[in-house]
């Protein structure tokens, strides 16, 4: 807060340098990039256009700076240190924002909307009766599913390309591949999902359901979209992020762990069970809780394949709802107390994707400090 | 004779159970390198899939017609490639000089106020774990109510929320990459401290820099959620940025995937594989420019 005041003063006092400051900024930006790239712009080349530092201008050289260049330059730095801050609020401005815009359904319904399980815009005399219990239950279940998936084959895969099974050369080219994963466009997984998961899962499901139905989770005929497929795609979608952070935790931890071990006579495995996957265990969880902020948060790809129904069912081949889908099917048509009802959801999708990502931040954070 | 004996029973145990531990090292081996195949061949099945679906339609009318009216069986996106364009600009001309001036401030002026700089990552970090329907209701309440109506404007600044934690995050990386040296040589010869930024450790980390907008970019254009929320989807030209529809190559695919006209959805896929060459073209070149380092 004290830095926050300082900022603020320091504003005030060089607001009136800004206007200059801009204008030379981009002058400064144009010029250099004229610069730079007027000569020669080719990529093969970028390197050694950049290698160069400018040329100092003569007159420079063995002169004071003047009272206005020390003040520009301080209104630069305070200028950056600005919009720095401006991310942090950024984070505080979006929570209000959308909470503000929740306030009549809050009102309205409470902390009740919670654990009520009714979707109707027509109830209450045109009112509505709104509640994400079945929402809040199709988040959980279906970021759950993604995590039994994901977190075995995410981890195994971290240790096979953290250790020296292969060349470094192909594990390098193994690894960006599985980065990939992570760059391709929702939208492309979920019409991916529709028209080759759901196909390719149906009969699966199929055999489980009749083998196992007795099972209540299992207790419903697949009819294509539902919680399961949501569940396989958005286990997909977080591969790559539990994968490259176990991979980073288990590669950075000291070489002196995996030489006591193999000196005490452990064999690879044995050096990887019980040495340094329990080392780098707080980066594994950590790295699996932005996974399933991740699952808790994605939208589109969970949208088209869970069969968008506001009803609550223990099986797993049920059509079942998420927030952020719920949020993304019903906003375009609606008005009034259902907006607050959907903002005041996206609260909680707001406030549950926070609680996970701080915590798997802090423990990320915790694991780079323990090591460095 | 007793020694001898013993000898042979330890020798003949040990080997019992190396060979028993190789086994078990050999399965355990075997596991993770199926895992490590299972986890790569979704890739594998999304891109080929995306390159037969959508390779029927990859031709010059892709990129120079409008999507097929009824009736009609070609056509192409070139509308939603101009609108992707359009509201990428937005949200870049936004996010990149924000970003890369928060970055400055993280990696070259917070060495006297490291708490602030913790906070300011830790707040970036959290940032770009933010659902993008949360952007696109922020945008929508902050801008299309505001405005009165929805607008390409709210969906540029919605991606924006979403681009810049990427440019930060990778901006600050690339700044400290610079060596120290370099800063004090500048400082040396009497440069203040934005001539050092702007024009000797801002031009050095560029390559990384322009790595990290690129990657934002490509991430930008596949968003398809934040503009649920604040454009009206459109097949036909973009009208500019304060217009209530858009055309955008994701939101396409969106509407046609759900569609039930199996023409569109062709489109959908055609429009997908233009989409997956964008982020396989711009991390494949992220990833080279990255070893391409300015000081050794």
């Amino acid at each position: 807060m004290v830095n926050c005041l300082y900022s603020c003063r320091m504003v005030y006092n060089h607001a009136i340098l800004w206007g200059f400051f801009l204008f030379t900024y981009a002058v400064n930006f144009v010029k250099i990039f004229l610069e730079k790239f007027s000569a020669n712009f080719n990529l093969d080349n970028l390197h050694l256009m950049t290698n160069s530092i400018p040329p100092i201008k003569p007159q420079m050289v063995g002169r004071s700076r003047s009272a206005n260049e020390k003040r520009f330059d301080i209104g630069f730095i305070s200028f950056t240190r600005l919009l720095a801050w401006s991310i942090a609020f950024l984070l505080l401005f979006i929570f209000g924002t959308v909470a503000w815009r929740a306030l009549p359904a809050m009102q309205e319904f409470g902390l009740g909307f919670l654990v009520n399980s009714a979707w109707n815009p027509v109830a209450n005399n045109g009112k509505g009766d709104y509640g994400a219990l079945p929402m809040i239950y199709g988040t959980l279940a279906s970021s759950g599913i993604a995590l039994l998936i994901a977190v075995p084959l995410g981890v195994s895969t971290a240790i096979f390309l953290s250790e020296n099974f292969i060349p470094s050369k192909i594990r390098t080219v193994l690894t960006f591949m599985v980065e990939l994963l992570a760059a391709i466009p929702s939208v492309v997984y979920g019409l991916w999902g529709l028209f080759v998961l759901i196909p390719f899962l149906r009969p699966i499901s199929t055999f489980i359901y009749q083998q196992l139905k007795w099972i209540p989770i299992f207790g419903t005929s697949p009819i294509g979209p539902g919680l399961f497929p949501a569940g396989v795609i958005l286990s997909i979608m977080i591969l790559p992020i539990i994968t490259a952070i176990a991979r980073d935790s288990l590669a950075n931890l000291p070489p002196e762990l995996r030489q006591a071990s193999m000196g005490l006579g452990g064999t690879r495995w044995e050096t990887i069970v019980r040495v340094l996957v329990p080392a780098a265990f707080s980066g594994i969880v950590g790295g699996i809780m932005l996974g399933l902020g991740r699952a808790m948060g994605e939208t589109i790809a969970a949208t088209m394949l869970i069969g968008n129904s506001n009803r609550i069912s223990v099986s797993i081949f049920a059509p079942s709802n998420t927030i952020a889908s719920l949020m993304a099917n019903q906003f375009p048509e609606a008005s009034g107390l259902q907006v607050a009802a959907l903002m005041y959801a996206g609260v909680v999708l707001f406030v549950l994707t926070l609680i996970v990502n701080v915590i798997a931040q802090w423990i990320v954070s915790q694991v780079q400090a323990k090591y460095q | 004779m007793l020694t001898h004996d013993n000898r042979l029973i330890m020798t003949d145990s040990l080997k019992k159970r190396t060979s028993s531990r190789n086994i078990l090292e050999i399965v355990l081996t075997g596991i993770a390198g199926a895992s490590l195949v299972a986890t790569l061949i979704p890739l594998f099945a999304v891109i080929s899939y995306v390159i037969i679906k959508g390779g029927k339609h990859f031709n010059l009318d892709l990129f120079t017609k409008l999507p097929p009216v009824a009736g009609q069986t070609t056509g192409g996106v070139a509308s939603a490639i101009l609108g992707t364009i359009l509201v990428v600009s937005i949200a870049g001309a936004i996010a990149i000089p924000v970003g890369i001036l928060a970055a400055i401030y993280l990696s070259e002026f917070s060495s006297a106020e490291q708490k602030t700089a913790r906070t300011i990552r830790f707040a970036t970090n959290v940032l770009s774990g933010v659902p993008s329907v949360i952007a696109g209701v922020f945008a929508y309440s902050v801008i299309v109510l505001a405005m009165g109506k929805f607008s390409t404007l709210a969906g540029g600044m919605a991606l924006s929320v979403l681009m810049l934690p990427t440019i930060i995050s990778t901006t600050d990386e690339a700044l400290k990459i610079v060596p120290q040296d370099v800063r004090w040589a500048s400082v040396g010869i009497g440069a203040s401290n934005y001539q050092t930024v702007l024009q000797v450790v801002l031009p050095a980390a560029l390559p990384a820099i322009l790595t990290g907008v690129t990657l934002a970019i490509a991430r930008a254009a596949g968003e398809t959620a934040p503009l649920l929320f604040t454009v009206i989807f459109t097949n036909s030209w973009p009208q500019g940025p304060l217009s209530q529809t858009l055309p955008s190559l994701a939101y396409l695919v969106f509407e046609f995937a759900r569609g039930f006209d199996p023409v569109l959805q062709e489109f959908a896929w055609a429009a997908s594989l233009v989409l997956v060459l964008l982020v396989l073209v711009t991390s494949i070149l992220a990833r080279w420019m990255t070893r391409q380092k300015v000081y050794e």
